[in-house]
């Protein structure tokens, strides 16, 4: 039916997006390399994924609940909070690390549990919810401590500097290789279990999925766990990463998560939309504060600017590209 | 009695009624307003006086909102009108000549209204998700805020200037009555005139009115405009308040707060429906609670917390679905909630 043919193979209508934002990536990549030395190699792409595996993960855990017609704000204070408990825990209290990181996971998945209990059964908007859960997580970082708090235990460090091999002479961090398991356990999950097909039928249409007897409750809730849980894993990851809790990490990572899921092709109304756009989305940000890293001077309205910019610039030519191919 | 109970700002309002009277348990003097030297002091007055941009910002928003979409870019707005208006004052000679700062402000306004155009155009004409496209702005404008003032945190000494956020005028704050004129302009042509219905039209479905004679972009990008101007009085206001232009802190994060009036207020961020007295009163409760937290004294730590909680309490409260569980009310017979409403997006 809705199938347009691209080269010789014909490519259903619905992979046109994430298609689209992968070959901008690529032309991308290609203007970059063009312009600095340096830049066309293997390890700048696996320097994004290590800045920004965190990131991913929360992205995927966003996807779920955008594919669903959500969203959650609360994210990026979520992975603050997570910051924060494990550097308390960790640092001020002594815990070992094997049995504070469970715990930061459930109280995740725990707050993401409860703002989606709300959403569902008060029917309540989840802008606000999720909106009243970041401001929850975020003074919940500051009744823990207003200062940053440094991350000296050894599992920790010897996470944060380890490094995975691989052939070339290039390398990833352990963070990377959990981002990527992420992934794969979040693409599985949506299209090969009922899970999946059910955040895509409660996306699609809530009504429907309802009278044709799907478990909405219980898909909705789910969708916010899974996101509050991704979002305590991308905290713990952080932690790796910054080696530090504070609370003012993260601030505006929610939009970061949401740009990145629109940017894959993924649509806010639900029910449309694919996890690997989302990891297409994760990296052309990336992409975007590596090349302003290359570019060096620039100061730092400018670099907002820029990102703004080629932010639009991105948005636009998909939006022209995938407008062309319908006509 | 039914009908004020069945009232749908009924629920903003007792919160609000709520906040007031544990501001007075805390303050005994709390509600009262005196005249001291042609000018009214009081809390009360401070509350509107000090919540006078969030309103303003919050009275756009609710358009934007209407029409099903959202801008995340007033904040960024503010700055810039702000910044912009600043700028020219500091550069002129006698800052303190009427002409000159009346230029300034028009001049902070009409880049305002520039930028809501092109919010307008990326939504209604590029066709991209609301989210995305004021993101744009949203990132990008603060650099742009940043630009115009240079890093720096711009000064001014300009007594007109002053005016428009920190004076006085017949008695009432200036800002006061800059929102009650907005208000009452964007009553009158929303709710005297068919441009509410249209709005509320595109917001129900787009394409369907597209198809029924409405300019649908034209309204989009009206409102997104509309949005705009709205943020860059706020900006003016705001920078006026203080005597300066800080690029980078001026209306931080007022964009949520904004869009938390508006659906405190009542109005569903599905688009379709609008209603400006909710967000007035939802923008008073924002700013009420700021009072709140200094009058009694929470600690400033846990000041999130608290507002947390009371966000909570509120929505709890508008959700008939809570209501009904909490309370065990008889169901009401006919205006039963609406089911989720079938939403179908097109390009506009």
């Amino acid at each position: 039916m809705s199938v347009l043919v691209a080269g010789r193979r014909a490519v259903p209508r619905k992979y046109v997006p994430v298609l689209v934002t992968a070959c901008l990536f690529a032309a991308m990549f290609a203007a970059g390399g063009l312009r600095y030395d340096s830049f066309a190699t293997g390890q700048v792409v696996l320097n994004v994924f290590i800045d920004n595996a965190f990131l991913l993960v929360v992205a995927v855990g966003m996807t779920f609940v955008i594919l669903t017609g959500g969203i959650d704000l609360s994210v990026g204070a979520v992975v603050a909070l997570s910051t924060m408990i494990s550097a308390s825990l960790v640092t001020d209290q002594g815990w070992p690390s094997p049995a504070v990181i469970p715990l930061v996971l459930a109280i995740g998945a725990a707050l993401g549990w409860a703002m989606g209990c709300i959403i569902h059964y008060f029917e309540i908007q989840p802008f606000i919810v999720t909106l009243a859960g970041m401001f929850l997580a975020r003074g919940l970082c500051y009744t823990i401590g207003t200062d940053s708090i440094s991350i000296t235990d050894e599992t920790y460090t010897a996470l944060a500097q380890a490094r995975v091999d691989l052939p070339g002479g290039m390398s990833v961090s352990p963070s990377v290789v959990i981002a990527l398991v992420v992934v794969l356990v979040a693409a599985y999950v949506l299209h090969y279990t009922r899970l999946g097909r059910n955040v895509y039928a409660t996306g699609g249409s809530e009504q429907s999925a309802l009278l044709m007897g799907l478990p909405v409750a219980r898909t909705k809730i789910a969708v916010y766990t899974i996101s509050g849980f991704c979002s305590a894993l991308g905290g713990v990851l952080l932690s790796l990463y910054m080696l530090s809790g504070y609370g003012l990490h993260a601030v505006g990572m929610e939009l970061d998560a949401i740009a990145a899921v629109v940017i894959g092709g993924t649509l806010l109304t639900g029910g449309s939309g694919y996890l690997l756009g989302t990891v297409l989305g994760v990296l052309v940000l990336g992409l975007i504060q590596t090349i302003i890293s290359f570019e060096g001077t620039l100061s730092s309205w400018w670099t907002k600017i820029f990102i703004g910019l080629l932010l639009l610039v991105f948005i636009l030519l998909q939006r022209l590209i995938s407008v062309r191919r319908r006509t | 009695m039914n009908a004020v109970l069945r009232h749908r700002l009924l629920w903003p309002a007792v919160v609000l009624a709520a906040l007031l009277l544990t501001n007075l348990l805390f303050t005994g003097t709390f509600f009262a307003v005196q005249m001291r030297d042609g000018h009214l002091y009081g809390s009360l007055i401070d509350i509107v006086r000090f919540g006078a941009p969030l309103i303003l910002v919050a009275l756009g928003m609710t358009l934007v909102i209407a029409t099903g979409g959202i801008d995340l870019s007033v904040g960024s707005v503010v700055s810039i009108s702000g910044a912009l208006a600043c700028l020219r004052i500091s550069g002129m000679d006698d800052q303190n000549t009427v002409s000159g700062v009346v230029a300034a402000a028009g001049l902070g306004l009409v880049l305002s209204l520039a930028l809501g155009v092109w919010n307008g155009l990326l939504v209604a004409g590029v066709g991209i998700q609301p989210i995305i496209a004021t993101l744009i702005l949203m990132v990008a404008g603060r650099g742009l805020a940043q630009l115009i003032t240079d890093g720096q945190i711009i000064t001014v000494n300009s007594g007109p200037y002053k005016l428009i956020g920190g004076g006085y005028w017949l008695t009432l704050p200036f800002g006061i009555i800059i929102v009650l004129a907005v208000l009452a302009l964007t009553a009158v042509l929303t709710r005297r005139l068919a441009l509410g219905l249209l709005i509320e039209s595109v917001g129900g479905n787009a394409e369907a009115s597209r198809l029924a004679g409405i300019r649908s972009r034209g309204v989009i990008i009206a409102v997104y405009t509309f949005a705009a101007l709205c943020a860059g009085v706020a900006g003016l206001m705001i920078s006026s308040n203080v005597s300066s232009a800080d690029g980078n802190n001026a209306g931080l994060w007022i964009e949520l707060d904004a869009i938390l009036a508006v659906v405190i207020g009542g109005t569903s961020l599905a688009g379709g429906r609008f209603s400006l007295g909710g967000t007035v009163l939802g923008a008073l409760i924002i700013q009420t609670l700021t009072t709140t937290i200094y009058s009694i004294g929470v600690p400033p730590e846990t000041t999130l917390l608290f507002k947390a909680l009371v966000v909570t309490v509120v929505c709890l409260l508008q959700s008939p679905a809570f209501r009904e569980k909490a309370f065990h009310r008889r169901r009401r017979p006919v205006t039963a909630p609406p089911a989720a409403e079938e939403k179908v997006r097109v390009p506009a």
